[in-house]
């Protein structure tokens, strides 16, 4: 398991490419900096040596391509240095939309169970609804978030609930799509037991079919989880950045300040990361506890 | 066995008709006459539906009945805004019964025969659709909702129709500039580095975990730093979606390209083929439909992509700008003009992989008959 093999296929392959990653990303923040440091030093009047001159490209207040450990030491600062609640906090910020993507994908999730259900049991649902549901991803839902925002808000719904229903149109179709294809995926044979001892369909459902999905549904909620947060950030954007990931990248953008926004990316990059970590992790548990076979 | 046979929808529907003729006429400009008349029609549906007949020509009699009274109802709203009574919408849930009833009828007991499965697949989603507008059509006429929250489709419609130049210019920035760009160069950058990486394990192996990682990260926050570098031009929009579209293709690609089972590798071997006659001939085609599916996955990523990332700064032409704009200054009309642009351009190119997936990949069972 946890033995030389991991260490040699995973973690050694992951971290090298890790590391590539940075050292392209010290490189390009040279050569993106470069060009304005030796305008700058031209207008100064400045001459540095070559080592002087990397220096400088690597500590810009508004540096085009922030390095790794600005953006590292604005996290620090904004993370453990100051309070937690304070406005200025990341932690608070992602604590924001945090919360508004977890409501959406609540919400989001039950939709799609319920609509999966439906689905499943009602031909009418599943010839006519089926489409319109493949074709409502194809609306890009995202790019009229700040639209469906200022509506809610014109008829008084504003807060957290505007965002989170963003979440919910992102997240409830990959769960809708995926438990349609779990509450299906019992094979006929099983089925037809389930006839011979004259179960009824809700018996069916919660002992056999619901049971049979648990894979699926794990496995889309880890896309739909993903989906939420994305909804989350953008539904920020028209708030007038007062709160939230998506309004650290506004304002970030707003006064060129490339240090923040990278900062804010990282820090909602850290909350996807652990969001689809979590769900992961209870997949697993899940299953290993059904009898779940362990590849 | 007697002659009727009830079902609920139809019932329904003669309830709710019966109920809509406690408050008549249904609204100011309709005469009491013509609003009988939309009575009478849905009872005859109705009750002709509770009778057995052969399914054709109840999907007959229901399709004159819903869809007759649907659009009486909707001339009946003419110059009467918002002035509907309770017995309008009684009578608009009677005719959306029956549509329901409809749809039921043609969709069956679930089983699929050869003969009319095409025509079905078709006309059920349709038929969907068309309520979906009638009901949104006369609710929000008929009880008056404020044009600034919800324009009636009618409204839409015409709009999009007096608008086709804004609306192909801003197609012609938005899509067939930024999207279109930067959706082949992203796809073709996934797809090469991913042939690139699986000709060394190491680089697959380090590749996989990070690219799942990264395809999960809210990567639409890229596009205000793109929009600094790149400026206000399509270019900021095509990067960000250079960037949302690499890493599913190179997920999707690496991961379609271990699809292979051993045996079949070592029937390549026994054959003597060479490393990229393997890839070629066996790997390849096992990827494809892993590699369709994450260009149906980046269709919608890029329009995404392209149209948040004019919400950070553009040229004032675009789908993303007008949308931003329009809400500004209300005309929520043109808003919903540039939505249905969006969703007709995502759902034919989401069609058209569809189709070109089917022909590539005919051999995958999800496809036998």
């Amino acid at each position: 398991m946890m033995g030389a093999s991991f260490v040699k296929d995973r973690l050694f392959p992951v971290m090298t490419i890790l590391l590539a990653i940075l050292a392209i990303w010290y490189v390009a923040a040279y050569s993106m900096n470069a060009p304005f440091q030796r305008d700058f030093d031209r207008r100064a009047g400045e001459t540095r040596t070559g080592t002087e001159f990397f220096m400088a490209t690597m500590s810009q207040p508004k540096p085009t391509m922030p390095a790794p450990h600005q953006v590292a030491e604005n996290l620090w600062k904004n993370t453990l240095t100051v309070k937690p609640w304070s406005k200025r906090s990341l932690v608070y910020h992602s604590w924001v939309t945090l919360s508004a993507t977890l409501l959406g994908f609540a919400m989001g999730t039950a939709l799609g169970v319920v609509i999966a259900i439906g689905i499943v049991h009602v031909p009418a649902l599943d010839r006519s609804f089926l489409p319109w549901i493949i074709a409502s991803q194809t609306i890009p839902i995202l790019a009229v978030a700040p639209m469906i925002i200022v509506l809610l808000s014109a008829i008084g719904v504003t807060g957290l609930l505007p965002k989170a229903l963003i979440s919910t149109y992102l997240s409830f179709f990959p769960v809708a799509v995926g438990m349609v294809k779990g509450l299906r995926s019992p094979d006929v044979l099983h089925l037809d037991l389930m006839r011979t001892y004259s179960a009824s369909r809700a018996q069916t459902l919660w002992k056999l079919r619901l049971p049979a999905s648990m894979p699926f549904f794990f496995a889309s909620m880890k896309v739909a989880i993903a989906a939420s947060l994305i909804g989350a950030i953008v539904g920020e954007l028209p708030t007038g950045a007062v709160a939230g990931i998506g309004s650290k990248l506004l304002a970030g953008s707003y006064y060129s300040q490339t240090v923040d926004i990278f900062a804010a990316l990282i820090a909602g990059s850290i909350v996807a990361i652990l969001l689809v970590s979590l769900v992961d992790l209870v997949g697993r548990l899940v299953n290993a506890r059904m009898g779940a076979k362990t590849p | 066995m007697s002659a009727i046979r009830i079902n609920w929808q139809a019932l329904l529907a003669l309830i709710a008709t019966l109920a809509s003729l406690t408050a008549l006429p249904y609204t100011a400009s309709m005469s009491a006459g013509f609003s009988l008349a939309v009575a009478a029609l849905l009872l005859a549906g109705a009750v002709l539906s509770m009778l057995r007949l052969a399914s054709a020509l109840e999907a007959l009699v229901l399709l004159i009945a819903s869809f007759g009274a649907a659009g009486m109802l909707i001339t009946g709203l003419e110059s009467a805004t918002g002035t509907a009574t309770a017995g309008y919408f009684a009578s608009l849930a009677a005719a959306w019964l029956l549509g329901w009833r409809l749809v039921t009828v043609m969709s069956g007991d679930g089983s699929r025969s050869d003969r009319t499965a095409g025509i079905v697949a078709i006309t059920v989603p349709a038929l969907f659709g068309i309520w979906v507008l009638i009901l949104w059509e006369c609710i929000v006429r008929g009880a008056g909702v404020p044009f600034v929250l919800l324009p009636p489709p009618s409204a839409i419609g015409i709009r999009i129709s007096e608008s086709l130049p804004i609306l192909a210019a801003d197609f012609r920035q938005t899509v067939l500039k930024a999207v279109l760009f930067g959706y082949v160069v992203g796809c073709l950058a996934g797809f090469l580095v991913a042939i690139l990486a699986d000709r060394f394990r190491f680089f697959a192996n380090g590749l996989l975990p990070v690219g799942n990682m990264v395809s999960a990260l809210p990567m639409i926050g890229i596009a205000p730093v793109m929009v600094i570098w790149f400026g206000f031009d399509w270019q900021s929009k095509a990067a960000v979606v250079i960037v949302m579209t690499f890493f599913p293709m190179l997920v999707n690609t690496l991961a379609g390209l271990a699809a292979t089972s051993e045996m079949e590798r070592d029937l390549m071997r026994t054959y003597g083929a060479t490393h990229w006659q393997v890839l070629l001939k066996l790997r390849m085609q096992a990827a494809m439909p892993f590699i369709f599916n994450a260009l149906k996955i980046n269709s919608t990523l890029a329009l995404i992509g392209a149209i948040v990332a004019e919400f950070f700064g553009t040229p004032i032409v675009g789908m993303g700008f007008r949308i931003s704009t329009e809400v500004g200054r209300m005309n929520l009309d043109m808003v919903w003009a540039e939505i249905a642009l969006a969703a007709i351009v995502g759902s034919l190119f989401y069609g058209a992989l569809a189709l070109l997936e089917r022909t590539v990949t005919f051999w995958h069972p999800s496809y036998r008959r």
